[in-house]
């Protein structure tokens, strides 16, 4: 018998739940700009999350997906990005998004059910949110395919969680990036549940990144409850990808502590017991505890980054409540470059009022 | 100009455009050295290299996938899919990306593809290789559906397809791929994509049709006239948008309709024409509109296709009908 491949799988971490260094860290751990910046965006998303609820609570949104408990996962991506660089993100990023050209007027606007929420000029060639699950892995490739045919020296930053990995799309979509050799990072946000399926019985694979093994690209695992290590170890795949050396696969170890959206009620499936052993490793706390230890962080500032978020968040929230409501004919007005004929008779009925009328998210 | 079949003038219009547009990529499986299952992307690859002409990992989904990453991009894929019955897997990407990307990112994004497919029966193909399943994406709003049913349609038509903003599904009709020769003149010219073609004028009914089931329908209208039935033959080509315009006028003056299509009867395009024609020229009608389709039963496999596609017969025997109502 011969061994025809083995294959292992690193996992690193930096800090543990308590904030405590374990082992080298990295340049970023003396970085202090860089930490404030992964810190206020992981505060921000927290309390963006916690507004958007009770706004979806109160009637003036849709249905919301909160991202409490893996803010440092969109942090940690957001930050290694760069400007030009191209993210593609599925429904649970928040805090990739706010470090992006997303304001929260766009998300508030995109779940209160408007598609202006994802039409911002700004945004470039960042991808819409992407609701079906997986369905993005695919286009990932391609668009990594079109700058490296472009050879620009941008990278693709593709998100998704724990069940997406069991779908086809993501094979194919690993598959084609190991095969074209993309400049193409997919992050997976492994927060543990899919609604309610948990993790355990999403696969038998032992980890979510030795799917990469079988695509002949690297993957590893990382806690993705430490900030540091997100942010390493995606700029660190980000760049190798921008050098010419291939796609990467990270599996991002979190734990989902909402709800999988406001229309989810998690204690059908999961015990309390389970959900504050988790709270025990949530990100936002082992960053502060970290920096506070570090003398890089203080009370007062603490008092005023939520002030200042909040702050911040309300503005925002009063942009998305005052802004215009969409015009009704504009359901044709995106939908090709130029109108077919058979549809203009359609669109004169919405102009002239007797269609229906626009729905509240009652 | 030298007289090419329609799987050439395909050909033909793919050439022209790698060579005008650099935006322009065709992928798919088999398409490079292999030149394509039919031959249609034949000496793509020696011309444009790998770099253009991408020879895929076997997965229809991830090839349209992939299309609408590039696209969004603005690049201009071409994606192949070998047999129309294989189209599938790429449904999700069609309905829930391809077609709504430019839509919900209010024209931010947008995706400038084409998803070319043969389609239809005729050629003793194996199991799931001779469906007309037109209908389910011209269902879809955001996209365009193309069928050409002759060489130089094939060739205005598929530059028409590559040069639009917006998805174009352009589904060949593989069993007339070789059937005829036209003289098809390589000048870049696209033709419209939201109008009818009437290939023949007449009088008395209005025949319409699109794809390979032309050929019989043309055939009906030859011996139509040999009865003295002068019947006017309208190519549907653009099975969404339809050009409903090009109809209502040709009924108005005949009075009577037929149409034949090779695919199942329920929902089909027939009867989203048939519709219309109730809705908007009812009054002109001095018969009731007549379809002749193929059946509402699984496309057979090869030993009964014949039952099973329609018939010239089954044309006139329709056309008759429809004359003798009043």
């Amino acid at each position: 018998m011969n061994q025809a491949i083995t294959f292992n799988i690193e996992s690193h971490r930096f800090l543990g739940p308590d904030g405590q260094p374990e082992g080298n860290l990295p340049p970023l751990a003396e970085d202090r700009d860089a930490l404030h910046a992964l810190y206020r965006n992981m505060v921000l998303t927290r309390l963006y999350d916690e507004r958007a609820i009770a706004l979806q609570r109160t009637g003036q949104i849709g249905t919301f997906a909160s991202s409490l408990g893996q803010e440092a996962i969109g942090a940690g991506v957001g930050h290694a990005m760069r400007p030009e660089d191209i993210i593609i993100p599925s429904f649970r990023e928040n805090g990739a998004l706010l470090f992006r050209h997303f304001r929260i007027r766009d998300l508030l606007l995109y779940w209160g059910g408007d598609e202006r929420g994802m039409a911002n000029p700004e945004l470039g060639d960042d991808f819409p949110i992407c609701v079906p699950i997986s369905t993005h892995t695919t286009q990932a490739a391609g668009v990594a395919f079109a700058v490296k045919y472009r050879k620009q020296p941008r990278v693709v930053v593709c998100l998704l969680g724990d069940g997406g990995t069991s779908k086809g799309d993501f094979y194919e979509a690993i598959n084609l990036a190991g095969m074209w050799h993309l400049p193409l990072v997919f992050v997976i946000n492994n927060n543990q549940w899919a609604i309610s399926v948990p993790r355990a019985i999403q696969t038998r694979s032992e980890t979510l990144a030795q799917k990469a093994i079988a695509a002949g690209i690297p993957g590893l695992q990382i806690d993705g409850n430490d900030a540091l290590a997100v942010r390493h170890f995606v700029a660190e795949a980000i760049e190798t990808a921008r050098n010419g050396g291939g796609p990467t696969v990270i599996e991002a170890l979190s734990y989902r502590l909402c709800h999988h959206t406001t229309a989810d009620d998690a204690t059908r499936y999961r015990s309390d017991e389970e959900l504050q052993a988790h709270w025990k490793l949530e990100p936002v706390a082992r960053l502060k505890r970290f920096m506070m230890n570090a003398d890089m962080w203080s009370e007062s500032q603490e008092d005023e980054l939520i002030r200042a978020c909040k702050e911040e968040i309300e503005q925002e929230v009063r942009h998305y409540l005052d802004s215009e409501p969409p015009k009704p004919t504009s359901m044709f007005d995106s939908l090709y470059a130029e109108l077919p004929g058979e549809l203009r008779d359609q669109r004169r009925l919405v102009e002239s009022g007797v269609a229906g009328k626009e729905s509240n998210n009652d | 100009m030298t007289d090419i079949t329609l799987v050439e003038a395909v050909n033909l219009a793919l050439m022209h455009e790698m060579a005008r547009d650099p935006d322009m990529v065709v992928l798919g499986q088999d398409i490079g050295i292999n030149g394509g299952v039919f031959r249609a992307t034949v000496g793509l690859l020696e011309k444009y290299g790998e770099e253009r002409v991408l020879d895929t990992p076997l997965a229809e989904n991830m090839i349209v996938g992939a299309a609408v990453g590039m696209a969004a991009q603005g690049l201009h894929p071409v994606a192949e899919i070998q047999f129309m019955g294989f189209i599938y897997p790429t449904i999700d990407q069609m309905v829930s990306h391809a077609s709504r990307l430019r839509n919900r990112t209010r024209g931010r994004i947008t995706c400038p593809m084409v998803l070319r497919a043969p389609y239809g029966g005729g050629i003793h193909a194996p199991e799931h290789h001779s469906e007309s399943t037109e209908a389910m994406f011209a269902h879809i709003p955001g996209l365009r559906v193309v069928i050409p049913s002759s060489p130089t349609r094939a060739y205005g038509l598929l530059l028409a397809a590559i040069r639009n903003p917006d998805p174009v599904v352009f589904l060949e009709p593989k069993r007339v791929y070789r059937l005829m020769k036209q003289a098809v003149e390589d000048n870049g010219e696209a033709l419209p994509l939201d109008t009818c073609f009437v290939l023949r004028p007449g009088s008395d009914i209005t025949l319409v049709s699109w794809g390979a089931m032309l050929h019989e329908t043309l055939q009906a209208a030859e011996q139509l006239a040999d009865e003295g039935i002068d019947a006017e033959v309208i190519d549907l080509a653009t099975i969404k948008p339809i050009d409903m315009q090009t109809i209502l006028e040709s009924v108005g003056r005949t009075g009577r309709c037929v149409i034949v299509q090779e695919a199942a009867r329920t929902c089909s395009v027939s009867a989203e024409i048939a519709a219309r024609l109730a809705e908007e020229g009812l009054m002109s009608l001095f018969a009731p509109i007549r379809r002749v389709t193929g059946f509402d039963t699984v496309m057979p496999m090869f030993r009964l296709e014949g039952h099973y596609m329609p018939s010239t017969e089954r044309i006139l025997s329709a056309v008759r009908q429809t004359m003798e109502f009043a």
